[in-house]
């Protein structure tokens, strides 16, 4: 296996859009092609993370058709791959491999969403088409009300009073409200109170609207090469250090879903290939699509104990200053969740960070980065270390 | 290999009243819904077998942002059968207006609902639901 670069990145402004998935992709894609200083014929595998294209805009096997639009050859294979909302990481591994396997030399990657186009009711019913749908959708499951029965089950689990845990679960929406104020391509960039998430309307008891990240349209891009092209393209290479990826059951299989399980056999192989372990991850960007999912997120990526989540939050451990900065971007709760496009966003914002090109949210000598993205019914989860 | 049962005859049972598994001769463990193998330990050495239909709620949630086609509010409960699987289900006959943790470790019975062919469906869909016992 050869060592893999990341040499360019690109992403849109995420937020709610008037383009479509795949002029939102090519925004992004050639923006990451252009920091690579390559240009699209270059390229010679595209992987593209894409959750719901069909009931977004009628629109399906837009892989070639982005290649298309971006000006790439015919020779050129592009996959649309789908794993809910780790679509974007699953590419993004996907493309890592066959840089590393000596295969290819430059690959792009990426994810496109444009979530908003299909309104709230419908989006619920398609996000859920991610459970099962034989045993379990026709129960009106919905993402919420999944993160809401964990976030229960966790209160019962460690005796921790639930009036105790919302005013926790608030504080990484605090936190991360926080941090999106100083990303110019967060969705939200306004600072909230434990108050404000406290107030909001109940979606699935006992998490409110701003436990949710927000349904949001966007695309993100990312440039692989392997090391010896990449040290001719940039002075500044950003090097994958480890990948992992997991798979699980539908919920009724998973069971103590306080646990993700895919998730901490993803984590140990990406620590694992990398050859380092939790502490020495300085930031992370991971997968906060409710507050309680920041919690779980903590514990099953080795940061902090089982059960011992919420002290993270009591001593601002994982704020942009603290011992490991969490979401320094807002995470999907400021920053938004581009289903298909999320994994490449954290993507884009670890390497930055590891380029020190993070201005007001720059974490301070982070050496070492890692993401986290998890999809469906805790079912998929990919993460990835990169380093300088 | 054939599955010994699928979810058409999982349906069947539900509106039987009968929560059909299977049980393994290897590892003598209940895997509900029934699966191409154990559940537990992938063995294909496995038989039909009812369960009793009875739990306790392990967690739920009232889900009041729903789905398209469905209509809130109602409660959404993981419950662990005395068996030992866990099923997701409906919680029915009871109120959504609850105190905190108030349904935690309450004893279920299996009941079921009755989904009539609609769009992305494939077909009619039976879905798990219980009881308060």
């Amino acid at each position: 296996m050869r060592r893999v670069a990341v040499v360019g990145i690109g992403m849109t402004k995420i937020g709610i859009s008037d383009k479509s998935q795949i002029e939102m992709f090519s925004e992004a894609a050639m923006e990451a092609i252009n920091n690579s200083a390559i240009g699209p014929k270059d390229i010679q595998a595209l992987f593209m993370g894409n959750y719901l294209g069909d009931f977004e805009e009628g629109q399906m096997n837009m892989a070639p058709m982005c290649a298309s639009e971006l000006g790439m050859t015919y020779d050129v294979p592009s996959v649309r791959v789908e794993g809910a909302c780790a679509s974007g990481s699953v590419g993004i591994r996907e493309a890592y491999i066959w840089v590393a396997s000596g295969f290819c030399d430059i690959v792009l990657a990426g994810g496109t969403e444009r979530a908003s186009a299909m309104g709230t009711s419908l989006a619920t019913r398609t996000f859920a088409m991610g459970s099962d749908s034989r045993y379990e959708s026709f129960c009106g499951a919905t993402f919420p009300g999944v993160f809401a029965m964990i976030a229960r089950l966790y209160s019962a689990k460690y005796g921790i009073p639930m009036e105790k845990l919302k005013e926790k679960m608030a504080m990484v929406a605090v936190k991360n409200h926080k941090n999106g104020v100083k990303n110019p391509l967060a969705q939200f960039q306004k600072e909230i109170t434990v108050d404000t998430v406290l107030n909001s309307f109940m979606v699935a008891d006992p998490l409110q609207l701003f436990d949710c990240c927000p349904f949001s349209d966007g695309a993100a891009a990312i440039v692989l090469a392997s090391e010896e092209v990449a040290k001719r393209l940039t002075d500044k290479p950003v090097y994958i250090m480890g990948v992992g990826q997991g798979s699980a059951g539908p919920l009724y299989r998973q069971r103590d879903i306080t646990r993700i399980r895919a998730r901490e056999a993803a984590a140990a192989q990406a620590y694992k290939m990398a050859g380092l372990s939790p502490e020495d991850i300085d930031v992370c960007e991971l997968h906060d699509c409710f507050t309680i999912a920041e919690i779980l997120a903590y514990e099953g990526l080795g940061f902090f104990d089982f059960g011992k989540g919420i002290q993270a939050l009591e001593n601002g451990e994982t704020e942009i200053t603290g011992r490991i900065a969490v979401n320094p971007s807002g995470g999907l709760k400021a920053k938004g969740h581009p289903i298909g496009a999320t994994g490449a966003a954290q993507a884009y914002e670890i390497v930055k960070q590891l380029r020190g090109e993070c201005g007001g949210r720059q974490v301070q000598g982070a050496k070492f980065g890692m993401t986290d993205t998890l999809g469906g019914d805790l079912a998929t989860s990919v993460n990835i270390i990169y380093g300088v | 290999m054939a599955y010994l049962f699928n979810h058409r005859h999982f349906y069947e049972g539900l509106k039987e009243g009968k929560l059909l598994g299977l049980v393994c001769k290897s590892c003598g463990k209940y895997t509900v819904p029934a699966k191409i193998c154990c559940a537990e330990c992938g063995s294909t050495e496995i038989e039909a077998v009812q369960l009793s239909g009875k739990g306790k709620i392990k967690t739920y949630t009232v889900i009041r942002v729903a789905p398209e086609g469905f209509t809130p509010p109602y409660i959404l409960a993981m419950v662990e059968l005395e068996e030992g699987p866990w099923l997701m289900g409906n919680v029915e006959g009871c109120g959504t207006e609850l105190s905190d943790a108030e349904l935690i470790e309450k004893n279920v019975i299996l009941g079921h609902k009755v989904h009539p062919p609609a769009v992305y469906s494939a077909g009619e869909v039976v879905s798990i639901a219980f009881f308060l016992e």
